[in-house]
């Protein structure tokens, strides 16, 4: 059993860190389950890789972005981060390219992480 | 089964609210029981007080708290997610000093523990986003 099969809780992102508010939304959502005590897991797919690209910057922008809630994770001891492979791949990125270090999921690893845990909430 | 929605669709912008909606209706013809809709991101619009769609539309709002008063049903708004966005209730409104609230029972403002609360309570919580 690897480590992430143990937590009770995952939330999968799906949405990039600007454009709309569902990844701040998710991690949000995932700050609260950690602080109440559950065990989380995050999940980046599809578009969602993009939270964890390193040194963004957010001011010109307006909404505060996300990096600054995604270097607090260990504080809420979220320290499973999984990541679809095939969609770092899609956009051309490498795990070095990330701010924190990430678990890669792909095939049946992948699919299989839903019915591994209690809870699944998708943002 | 006990079942929760978690709703993300701002109502008429997406399909999110009514399918939700229709879902909540089904289950509960099927004997299960919706414990609670819990409202996030846009979704927290559901629960518009001042809503006022074109009559030959559904009014999604009177539609929940027809669930509420029908069945039990309990509606929960994100608090964090409401005020960002302009929906509060009457005590809020005095709080930060705003001429009307926009929100009212049955619909109540509650925290995100509240869904994590639900999502333990509940033996399936089904999400409804845009």
């Amino acid at each position: 059993m690897t480590a992430h099969a143990s937590s009770d809780l995952l939330v999968i992102l799906r949405h990039g860190p600007h454009g709309s508010s569902l990844l701040r939304d998710g991690l949000d959502a995932a700050l609260v389950a950690a602080a109440f005590g559950q065990r989380v897991s995050l999940l980046f797919m599809g578009e969602g890789v993009m939270a964890l690209v390193d040194d963004q910057q957010t001011d010109p922008l307006g909404p505060k972005g996300t990096a600054a809630t995604l270097t607090m994770l260990t504080m809420y001891d979220i320290e499973t981060i999984l990541v679809e492979e095939a969609a770092l791949e899609h956009i051309g990125l490498a795990p070095s390219d990330l701010m924190l270090p990430v678990c890669l999921m792909s095939g049946k690893a992948l699919s299989a992480l839903p019915a591994s845990h209690r809870l699944v909430l998708t943002f | 089964m006990r079942y929760a929605i978690l709703l993300l669709g701002a109502p008429y912008s997406h399909q999110a609210s009514h399918s939700a909606l229709r879902f909540a209706h089904a289950l509960i013809a099927r004997g299960h029981a919706l414990q609670a809709v819990f409202f996030y991101h846009d979704g927290v619009h559901n629960a518009a007080r001042l809503a006022a769609p074109p009559q030959d539309e559904r009014h999604l709002t009177d539609e929940w708290i027809a669930l509420h008063a029908e069945h039990g049903t309990s509606l929960e708004v994100c608090i964090a997610a409401a005020l960002r966005r302009g929906l509060v209730d009457e005590r809020e409104a005095v709080r930060h000093g705003k001429s009307g609230h926009s929100l009212e029972a049955p619909f109540e403002l509650t925290g995100l523990g509240q869904l994590i609360d639900l999502g333990q309570r509940c033996d399936r919580l089904i999400t409804f986003a845009p």
